[in-house]
């Protein structure tokens, strides 16, 4: 069964953002008041294969931690529901996949 | 010696690590592919610099799922040198060899300049041949080179003096300002616990010849030449 993840990797508190604070500067130049802050984080989806719900639960918990986030200095969370998606590969996927050769 | 440069997709620094260790130091060096799992035959590898897998997700994300890593991995837990450049650096930090993490530099700005690094810590298997407080110069070009690791991490590494090197001012002050990347404490370069496994952001093999503008670089390299031979260091 086809699930999909939607997976957000967000930096701890209190992790320098510099990205997230060169946008608060722009928000801040274009005259809006009223934005203490801004951060920027990752959404990353994921569609999963997987016997139930819960195993499905249990691999994304597991890629959160070992790939998708660095844990010194991210944390993540995710929301994840059954997908009727027709996945279909981007142009070139298959291509870079072969190239990078990662298993 | 014989040292193993390990090579990503991606990496573009082999070819200056390999010159470095073979023409400048007269070693033995070859390169070796992300997928070779075979590194018995080397004293010593270097993850050389470069965008492994083109920075995708995070510096160093991916390429620490390749096949070498393992063998990289256990050639550490044996005890033998192993040093990342760069993103080399960031490697060994997303692989737990080394702690911390490498983030987004805080001007958010790519450098590519030279550097001075104050050696912290001469007495380590990478800095043998420097002295303490020596001052080096030292091309940093990265992106993302800014340390970051937990206030207890920070204490530990401190205490136990795994920073060997921080950027400083040309006379040695380490000061805000000489930071290229707005590094916790100015850290340029750190080492794990057990003191074999080095990661630094600055390019030492970019430094080898002086007609390049320093050969301050081979101070690291002859260290860790001398550790291997066990003979007096010269520079």
């Amino acid at each position: 069964m086809l699930f999909k993840a939607e997976v957000k990797v967000t930096l701890k508190k209190g992790v320098l953002d510099p990205q997230g604070s060169a946008v608060e500067g722009a928000v801040k130049a274009l005259g809006y008041s009223g934005v203490p802050q801004v951060r920027i984080g990752k959404f990353i989806e994921v569609w999963v294969e997987g016997a139930s719900e819960d195993a499905a639960r249990e691999m994304v918990q597991e890629l959160g931690k070992k790939i998708l986030s660095n844990p010194v200095m991210e944390t993540f969370t995710f929301s994840l529901a059954p997908s009727s998606d027709r996945l279909v590969p981007a142009v070139g996927a298959t291509e870079t996949a072969t190239r990078t050769g990662v298993k | 010696m014989r040292f193993g440069v390990v090579v990503f997709p991606g990496t573009n620094c082999e070819m200056d690590t390999y010159h470095a260790l073979t023409q400048v130091l007269g070693q033995d060096a070859s390169y070796v592919w992300h997928q070779d799992r075979d590194l018995d035959r080397y004293d010593a590898v270097v993850l050389a610099g470069g965008f492994s897998y083109g920075d995708y997700l995070r510096t160093g994300a991916i390429a620490r799922f390749s096949p070498v890593m393992n063998s990289v991995a256990e050639f550490a837990a044996a005890g033998k040198l192993v040093i990342g450049i760069c993103n080399g650096f960031q490697i060994l930090c997303e692989v737990g060899l080394l702690p911390g993490a490498l983030q987004r530099n805080a001007h958010l700005q790519f450098r590519c300049d030279w550097t001075s690094l104050r050696v912290e810590n001469a007495g380590t298997a990478f800095t043998g041949s420097c002295s303490a407080g020596q001052v080096l110069r030292v091309p940093v070009n990265h992106g993302e080179g800014n340390y970051f690791a937990d206030p207890e991490t920070l204490a530990e590494l401190n205490q136990n003096h795994q920073v060997l090197f921080r950027y400083c001012d040309p006379d040695g002050s380490v000061t805000p300002g000489a930071s290229p990347n707005g590094s916790l404490e100015n850290i340029a370069g750190i080492m794990n616990t057990a003191g074999n496994v080095m990661g630094l952001m600055p390019h030492p093999e970019r430094a080898c010849e002086t007609i390049l503008g320093s050969a301050d670089g081979r101070y690291i390299f002859e260290s860790v030449i001398s550790h291997l031979t066990g003979r007096a260091a010269r520079v």
